[in-house]
């Protein structure tokens, strides 16, 4: 198991599963929100849930995070090892002939994407890891509010016209992440149906339903408040 | 066809090269490429300059000798040709052609466009075979029946001429279509299955230490690979590694 | 002159090879370990035989000029490898093989050499198929076969039209595993320049280092010459731009004979010249010929229309169209042997009728196969059989199926669309059946030095039949010259080491960086190429197809003038100690300089036409060659003796013992 991480393949499958582990997260996480939407209680109900669940707070919370530290770690660790495999560079490199923007760009795009994320930790999670594990506060109620807190925070944060600027800039380019990465994940982990047109199809749908839906989100509390 | 051409010259394997730019003159657009370059060189060398140096051979798109990157592009705008297959018909009068390389550290230049490419040779000395003695006293040839389609993918497979094409066009300097593609062939055929885990071990093990990048599955090898092997052949290549590896 | 020895065992001829193995000198596996094999060359010969003799325990030194073995020009053989597996039960049996070789040869092969050929010819597929070469195979799994031309059975196996890629690639994996192991010590980029002969025996060579220019001596106790032909004599050739004669060459001027050089193969369908620029030619299968219909316009005004281009060929009706092989050779038709096609082709030019710009075309049209295939494929699929555009569809399927990679590499030559209309062909330089002597066990007339596959002229007479090069090749390597080298070299158990540090290796090295630092001093005005092309038209004009006194003595004339003017004035830039290919280019058209009179020599002395070497003094009333089984039943031998001019004639009788002498028909 070891020496097959050791291994340039073994690598890019171990980047290939903590991807398709952050894609799976990334479905459940867009389901909640989206509940948001449609209904502030049932929204309420799960994010209590999740907030407060020993189970996802001490087991899945962790591998959340091993898995986004890891992915975004090993991305750069790859890109480095690449680079130096390049040797002199061409004088003349026309990169779109033959391959996509997005499959060229994976490293800009998620830097993107991990920037964003620091602004979503400071919105969301440091807020929440301070509550509960500074303050010890488990309730998930606030005073002023009504039943749990967690919806009125949601609306709170898209108030700010240039934070929805900024969340839907970087979902454009967790889309162009997607557009490569989900077909990319199947075939680096020995698969063929990367290739086929069904999982195409799929991945398509995914990386686009999946940002815009989350643009869509940010936009309904911002022009709602 | 007129055309001006932009090409690397570098002394040897020590010096720092540079693009140097050469004019040319009545080009026939029904030339091929590399014809192209020999009346360059023709005319280098009766002015006493020094031609440009080029890998070639065969000039019919099988050795896999010739390598040229042409405008940003290894073996230039065509698909499904060498070098040595393109024609002038694909350019217009006035183009600047750019000439470089193949480049990667593991391919480094020996002269001008030529390139050591070595590395691909050591990978399959690592285990580019099927361990049976040339003694010609193995089982008569259809004792094993195979598939045409197994037969047919693994052809396709094995119609890799080496080039290195796909290391060159690779943004990372990845070999692995060059590698996936000799791992498939034999993984395909009954006769290479007895060694398969050994194989695909220690020609990936190979591969990493001659310093070829690692695969980000762009799809652009496939794209300029002049014999069109499909990328299918590195996800072939990756299960092969996890079954050795994890079985 | 004087008669070779070809040291044929006695015995019935089916038995010859079984008793000589059965009764040569072995030498045995801790022996074998102190003994040192050079190879030079990687192609489908050199490459086999490299890792067979590793395999066996020698230490084997192998070089190639190019920056691998696997780009040695076997690569390029297209069509497939013959073999009497008699798989398609169609009657086909080592004998028949063997008989259509020596047909095909026009009689002027060794009967020993063929049959032995012919017999290991089926263990080379058992062979290639346990190390994993691609062949086709039909829906039951088993092996298919196509049919080449002049011979009445399906024996031919392929990989698509990548036959000998796929051979190489399984001979160099065979040489890998031996790399791998330290067994073989590869010296790619790295051309012979001599053989070093010490006691009269071959026990090594000087190479040159060609990305340093370094001169390196190595020492062996045998050393194998599997360098291929010499097609390129005539520049433009299906050769890699690389091939050449100098390995062959230098061990001639050592003292190994060279027989038959007249023996070219022109192979009938290669894509035609298309202008000045040209510098290779390229072929098209001959497997082609399978689906292919050949032919020209029947009236001359309608093959002058077409190279106005006032006219397409598909505009021109069918009883408009001559089908010259189908018409003369009923039997054969368009599958009758290479120098027939070839002939008939340039005689159909050489009347007017051909097809291209410069008149030097006929067509290969597939348009008939398409929708015969069509008009099958629609009846198994139960479709409607009488749709045009169905069928039409359906044919062109399966011919892509069948030869897509060649209509590929024809369209992007020559930018026309070979499913729409036909191909235009023309014969050019494929193969030499001549090359060095080589007796019964592959040896030469240096004792030690071995010649091997195309650069030996051992098995195909005057002609070489489709698909048998490969054969010829790993035979040899595989089967027959790890045998054989074994007699030899059992002499040699206590030979020791080969000390490189000899007067003769001194000697030998001196005398190639002379002549290294005479080209890079001479400070001519023109290039290499320019020689090159120069004898190329010489020969191609006076030795190519047809040949006839007067142009021979022209062609030795012309030639030693160009060998003089080329010493005296080739411009070779650079220097000795870098990367140089002009440097190297140099080295090998001086040695084309000298094969090119021998070649022409040797065609002018043989007055007889035989397969490739047609005489126009030698012909029916009909124009089909003339044998001359009376005065010229034997194989030419030249011995070196200080210029091509003063060679002196060895002959080796032919013997035909189990195959009657006969004119040969493909009517």
């Amino acid at each position: 198991m070891a020496q097959l991480f050791q291994t340039s393949i073994g690598r890019k499958v171990a980047m290939a599963l903590s991807a398709i582990f952050l894609m799976v997260f990334l479905l459940q996480h867009f389901t909640i929100n989206s509940l948001s939407v449609i209904s502030p209680e049932a929204f309420n109900e799960v994010s209590h849930f999740m907030g407060t669940n020993p189970l996802v707070q001490f087991v899945l919370q962790p591998v959340l995070i091993f898995g986004v530290v890891f992915h975004f770690l090993m991305g750069f660790i790859l890109d480095i090892q690449n680079r130096r495999a390049n040797g002199q560079t061409y004088i003349k490199y026309n990169g779109a002939a033959n391959a996509k923007w997005v499959s060229r760009h994976m490293l800009l795009s998620g830097l993107v994407i991990l920037g964003f994320m620091a602004l979503h930790f400071v919105d969301f999670w440091f807020p929440e890891v301070n509550i509960k594990f500074i303050q010890g506060d488990w309730s998930g109620t606030a005073e002023g509010v009504e039943g749990f807190r967690y919806y009125e925070e949601l609306r709170h944060k898209f108030v700010n016209p240039y934070r929805v600027g900024a969340y839907s800039v970087a979902f454009v380019f967790l889309a162009l992440h997607l557009n490569h990465g989900f077909t990319s994940a199947f075939q680096s982990v020995g698969s063929n149906w990367g290739r086929k047109k069904v999982l195409q199809t799929v991945g398509l749908i995914y990386s686009y339903v999946i940002p815009a839906g989350f643009i869509g989100i940010a936009l309904f509390h911002h022009f709602t408040h | 066809m007129r055309l001006t051409l932009k090409i690397w010259r570098q002394e040897n394997a020590q010096a720092k090269g540079a693009m140097v730019t050469y004019p040319i003159d009545n080009i026939s657009p029904d030339m091929s490429f590399l014809e192209m370059m020999d009346v360059l060189n023709k005319e280098l060398i009766e002015k006493g300059e020094s031609p440009v140096a080029f890998d070639h051979d065969c000039r019919e798109g099988i050795c896999g000798m010739c390598s040229m990157f042409i405008n940003g592009e290894a073996h230039g705008p065509d698909r499904n040709v060498t070098t040595c297959q393109l024609h002038m018909r694909k350019f217009k009068d006035g183009d600047t052609i750019h000439i470089e390389p193949f480049r990667a550290k593991a391919f480094p230049v020996i002269r001008d466009l030529v390139i050591d490419r070595s590395a691909f040779d050591r990978i399959q000395h690592a285990g580019g075979f099927i361990s049976v003695n040339t003694s010609g006293n193995t089982q008569d040839a259809n004792a094993i029946p195979i598939s045409k389609h197994a037969a047919d993918t693994a052809m396709d497979a094995a119609a890799c001429i080496g080039c290195g094409a796909c290391v060159a066009t690779c943004k990372n300097s990845s070999a692995m279509l060059f590698v996936g593609a000799k791992v498939s062939q034999f993984a395909l055929l009954p006769q290479g299955k007895v060694e398969a885990a050994d194989r695909v071990q220690h020609m990936v093990d190979q591969m990493d230490l001659e310093g070829f990048g690692n695969c980000t599955n762009t799809g652009a090898c496939e794209v300029e690979c002049p014999k069109g092997i499909s990328l299918e052949n590195i996800a072939r290549m990756n299960r092969e590694l996890l079954k050795a590896k994890l079985f | 002159m004087s008669t070779l020895n070809s040291n044929v065992p006695e015995g019935p001829l089916k038995d010859k090879w079984t008793n000589h193995k059965n009764n040569i000198d072995l030498v045995n596996p801790v022996n074998k370990r102190k003994i040192d094999v050079i190879v030079v060359g990687t192609g489908l010969a050199g490459a086999s035989a490299s890792a067979t003799l590793a395999e066996l325990g020698y230490n084997v030194k192998t070089f190639c000029f190019q920056d691998s073995p696997r780009r040695a020009h076997s690569i390029a053989a297209q069509g497939g490898i013959n073999a009497a597996k008699n798989y398609q039960g169609d009657g086909d049996s080592t004998h028949r093989l063997f008989y259509d070789t020596v047909k095909g040869g026009d009689y002027r092969s060794r009967e020993a050499n063929v049959y032995r050929l012919a017999e290991v010819s089926a263990n080379i597929i058992d062979q290639c198929v346990a190390q994993g070469v691609p062949f086709a195979r039909d829906y039951g799994g088993l092996l298919d076969n196509r049919s080449f031309g002049g011979v009445l059975v399906s024996r031919t196996f392929y990989a698509k039209g990548q036959t000998g890629q796929q051979l190489l690639l399984g001979a160099y994996s065979a040489m890998n595993r031996q790399i791998g192991r330290g067994k073989i010590k590869m010296y790619n980029r790295h051309e012979m320049m001599d053989l070093v002969k010490v006691n009269g025996k071959a026990r090594g060579i000087i190479a040159r280092n060609l990305v340093t220019g370094e001169i390196e001596r190595h020492s062996a106790h045998a050393v194998v010459i599997a360098s291929g032909g010499y097609g390129n004599v005539f520049f433009l050739s299906t050769n890699a731009m690389g091939s050449n004669v100098s390995a062959a060459w230098k061990i001639h001027r050592k003292g190994a004979y060279f027989a038959n050089p007249c023996f070219t193969q022109i192979h009938p369908t290669c894509i035609p010249v298309s202008g000045d620029h040209q510098s290779k030619l390229t072929l098209m299968s001959e497997s082609l010929r399978n689906d292919g219909r050949i032919w020209v316009p029947k009236k001359l005004e309608d093959a002058q229309a077409i190279r106005e281009g006032r006219l397409k060929p598909t505009e021109l009706a069918e009883e408009d169209r001559d089908y010259y092989l189908e018409r003369r050779y009923p039997a054969f038709g368009n599958l009758v042997p290479r120098d027939v096609a070839s002939r008939a082709a340039k005689e159909r030019c050489d009347e007017g009728y051909g097809v291209n710009a410069t008149g030097d075309a006929v067509y290969l049209d597939f348009a008939a196969s398409i929708q015969r295939y069509g008009t099958e494929q629609a009846h198994v699929r139960g479709l409607d059989e009488n749709d045009g555009a169905l069928v039409k569809k359906l044919g062109k399927e399966v011919i892509k199926a069948k030869y897509g990679n060649l209509f590929q590499m024809y369209y992007k030559i020559v930018d026309q669309d070979p499913y729409e209309t036909p191909m235009m062909i023309y014969p050019a330089v494929h193969y030499t059946m001549g090359g060095v002597w080589v007796d019964y066990n592959l040896m030469t007339t240096i004792p030690g030095c071995f010649a091997i596959g195309e650069a030996n002229f051992s098995d195909h007479g005057a002609n070489r039949l489709g698909a048998s090069a490969l054969m010829q090749g790993l035979a040899d390597g595989y089967f027959v010259l790890p045998y054989t080298i074994g007699d030899y070299l059992s002499d040699d158990i206590r030979t020791g080491p080969i000390s490189t540090e000899s007067p003769e290796f001194d000697q030998a090295e001196a005398e190639v960086k002379a002549q290294i630092d005479a080209f890079v001093n001479n400070k001519g005005t023109k290039s290499v190429d320019h020689f090159h092309r120069k004898l190329g038209k010489i020969m191609w004009n006076q030795c190519g197809m047809s040949r006839n006194a007067v142009g021979l003595q022209k062609a030795i004339k012309d030639i030693q003038e160009l060998r003089e003017d080329f010493y005296k004035d080739v411009l070779v830039p650079g220097s000795a100690n870098e990367f140089n290919e002009e440097l190297a280019k140099a080295g090998r058209v001086a040695d084309f300089l000298e094969l090119g009179e021998l070649f022409a020599k040797d065609a002018l002395e043989r007055t007889e036409s035989c397969g490739g070497h047609f005489r126009e003094e030698s012909q029916t009333p009909e124009g089909e060659a003339l044998r001359d089984d009376v005065n010229f039943a034997f194989v030419s031998a030249w011995e070196y003796t200080g210029k091509p001019s003063e060679a002196v004639l060895h002959k080796e009788e032919l013997k035909y013992e189990n195959i009657e002498l006969k004119t040969r028909s493909y009517k």
